[in-house]
């Protein structure tokens, strides 16, 4: 199914609000999803017999810069019995208060894969997903004080009396 | 000592010290313990190629049966905690090898690493630095060569 | 936003009181470096398992957001340090894509890439089942495997200068051109290694105790391993011929011939530890074959030349157009992906994540060791091989 059809599918099925753009610059196209849906669409991607995007590649969590104020999530899905690839993002607007995390739907109960990528996400980036079943720190210690893939993340001095920088 | 009074065998004569000294070195039992990429270096000096046995050094699973404990890879703040656990864990007397740049002095991820103890030393104390990234296993046989020499100056008694 | 930690700290003190909590590592000899998994058991019955990584988390994605392309090459040799040469393939490859080279590279160059990387693979395969044959019991399978392997590593570090971590591949090229006698000793060790392969079978892949421990233990039910995205040899050891060197057809690989081994359930059920310990043999045998063929292009058709310059395609800035690429190859490991964002103004990009496939492969560890006796565990454990360094980045 070519990048068309799938938008296509995808209007046809959730109406045509669900898909808020398109980039289609660059070598791989990337359709734009509305956030709060983008379980159902991948729970139909994954099962319907005309896509069967079952393997989820990865999932990255986006932080787009400091004057930008948005953070998004980016999934990379691929068909094993087509041999198809698709890239899906969502995006929110968020004011960087550690206190007011972005949150996204979580897709665990689509694909497993997702659980281990949003705790990474969430780790990292910070970024919230509803519904995840155990979203705790996963490389970072439990205790570790901010994101350190947002773009304004500076390093504390010292953790647990270890200087940290050189 | 005429060859009557003990007909199975010469005596030696040494000091306390050299004895004991001796005997320490000729059986320095690491801590089977690999962190990072310098790990598999670890393994390779042990392996058939490097044979780190013949030296008596034999590594243990056991914090608690080890001599020296070899840092073996990058320390990151998550694992510093564990590491000076298992300093501790270890009796005395204790000797630590820093293995590899990124033990020695943060290495590559001196810079951005912002999860990287820059230096083991920084957790625990150090007896004997190794340079490389990963170094050969030359050059940890070359530091266990260098502990025995630090281990043969030590008095232990008197 | 605690409430996850809160509920986790909840279990583990509630599981205290009924079953045993133990804990398996960072320190331990069969965890394969620095994993820590905490267990709840019954007695010997292994009742959950619940990983904890990022003992080795040394922020990749940091040093990717703050280096330029070239820069970050050594970087991505030490996410997966047994095989690295795959990784800098990867990661050159997504990078030449997006400035629209890949299709320059010459041939030769590519031949080589292929080479090193089909070397390094053995290397990598060799070590997955020499500590495998530690972890279940026997000791011989490692020796023998190290000693095989350092023969690989002498020659890849002639090649490169390093034994492990070789920055070898560049965008656009390579470090140096082959030296000369390269082929002609590659072309020994293939000779040397082929009947060890079989000797190595005879000690480990027919023997008796080691199939008890490992046929019917771990089964990874074929649908369980692709929800949970594994790939490489778990995903093969399950049933799929699944082989991004096939699927993808990049580099050199459309022009060689090869098999995609995978599980057939000889032994017990398919996709148990056996299985997926047989692709690695079996891999390594289509590997060997591999290198033939490179080996045998490069000194026919693609001979070396004195005005060949490996360089000669290399960027003079590496600055790619604005986009997002997700570039994907077959590492050792499995699907090893690499996620650009350029913002087509500066040599670095603005967010690169390392899909990493021991990563992946790790999280289904929960779901096949639920119910098992430990010592089993430690069998799932090595059948998975993962490195730590990739999994934690």
């Amino acid at each position: 199914m070519s990048f068309e059809d799938i938008k296509l599918l995808l209007s046809e099925k959730f109406g045509p609000e669900v898909i808020i753009g398109e980039e289609t610059g660059g070598l791989q196209p990337a359709l734009l999803i509305e956030p709060l849906r983008i379980a159902e669409v991948c729970l139909e991607l994954r099962n319907n017999p005309k896509t069967y995007f079952d393997f989820l590649s990865s999932i990255t969590g986006v932080d787009y810069g400091i004057e930008a104020m948005r953070f998004g999530v980016v999934y990379h899905l691929a068909s094993i019995p087509y041999q198809t690839q698709l890239t899906l993002k969502v995006s929110v607007e968020n004011n960087r208060d550690l206190d007011n995390l972005p949150s996204f739907p979580s897709i665990t109960s689509v694909y497993r894969t997702a659980d281990w990528h949003e705790r990474e996400a969430y780790d990292l980036v910070g970024i919230f997903f509803d519904g995840h079943p155990d979203l705790r720190r996963i490389l970072l210690p439990d205790d570790w004080d901010g994101f350190p893939l947002r773009k304004d993340y500076k390093t504390a001095e010292y953790y647990k009396g270890i200087k940290i920088d050189f | 000592m005429s060859s009557e009074m003990n007909d199975s065998g010469g005596v030696v004569i040494t000091k306390m010290n050299d004895l004991l000294n001796w005997a320490r070195l000729s059986s320095l039992w690491p801590l089977s313990f690999g962190i990072a990429c310098c790990a598999i270096e670890f393994m390779g000096a042990f392996a058939s190629t490097y044979d780190l046995d013949r030296y008596g050094v034999f590594p243990r699973p056991s914090a608690r049966q080890a001599d020296v404990l070899i840092i073996a890879g990058t320390v990151t703040f998550k694992m510093a905690e564990r590491i000076k656990r298992l300093y501790e864990q270890m009796p005395e007397p204790k000797y630590v090898i820093s293995m590899g740049s990124c033990s020695n002095c943060g290495g590559p991820y001196w810079q951005h690493g912002y999860h990287v103890v820059k230096g083991v030393d920084r957790v625990i104390p150090v007896d004997v630095y190794v340079q490389g990234c990963p170094p050969r296993p030359e050059s940890l046989i070359g530091a266990i060569l260098e502990l025995q020499k630090k281990i043969e100056g030590e008095r232990l008694v008197g | 936003m605690n409430t996850a930690l809160e509920n986790y700290n909840q279990k583990i003190a509630s599981a205290a009181i009924e079953d045993m909590v133990l804990n398996m590592g960072p320190q331990h000899p069969s965890t394969h470096g620095v994993l820590r998994l905490e267990l709840i058991t019954d007695g010997e019955i292994v009742k959950e398992v619940i990983p904890h990584i990022g003992y080795l988390h040394r922020c990749f994605e940091k040093h990717a957001e703050s280096l330029t392309y070239q820069q970050t090459i050594p970087f991505t040799d030490r996410l997966d340090y047994l095989a690295s040469m795959n990784n800098s393939h990867a990661f050159v490859m997504g990078v030449e894509r997006m400035m629209g080279i890949d299709k320059d590279i010459p041939k030769r160059v590519e031949y080589i890439r292929v080479l090193v990387c089909e070397l390094n693979r053995i290397a990598s395969h060799l070590i997955a089942i020499g500590t495998y044959g530690i972890d279940i019991g026997a000791f011989t399978p490692f020796l023998w495997c190290f000693r095989d392997r350092e023969h690989i590593m002498g020659m890849l570090e002639w090649a490169s200068g390093s034994r492990m971590l070789y920055n070898y591949i560049w965008v656009g090229g390579l470090f140096y051109d082959l030296p000369v006698g390269f082929e002609e000793r590659c072309c020994e060790f293939v000779d040397y290694f082929k009947p060890k392969m079989v000797e190595l079978n005879q000690l480990l892949t027919d023997n008796q105790i080691f199939i008890d421990r490992t046929a019917n233990v771990g089964v990874l039910p074929l649908e369980v391993a692709i929800n949970y995205g594994c790939s490489g040899p778990m995903l093969r050891g399950s049933g799929l011929k699944w082989d991004l060197r096939r699927i993808d057809n990049y580099s050199a690989y459309p022009e060689l011939e090869f098999e995609i081994p995978i599980g057939k359930g000889e032994m017990g059920t398919v996709g148990d530890c056996w299985d997926r310990y047989k692709v690695r043999v079996d891999e390594i045998e289509q590997s060997l074959k591999m290198i033939d063929q490179c080996l045998n292009r490069l000194q026919n058709e693609l001979k070396r030349t004195s005005d060949f310059d490996p360089r000669a395609k290399m960027p003079r800035k590496t600055i790619p157009k604005a986009q997002d690429y997700y570039v994907r190859c077959e590492g050792a490991k499995g699907e090893l992906g690499f996620y650009f964002m350029c913002d087509g103004k500066s040599e670095i990009p603005t967010r690169v994540k390392a899909r990493a496939p021991s990563f992946n492969n790790l999280s289904v560890l929960p779901e096949i060791a639920k119910g098992v006796m430990i010592a089993d565990l430690i069998a799932i454990v090595g059948s998975i091989d993962f490195v730590l360094g990739e999994v934690d980045r």
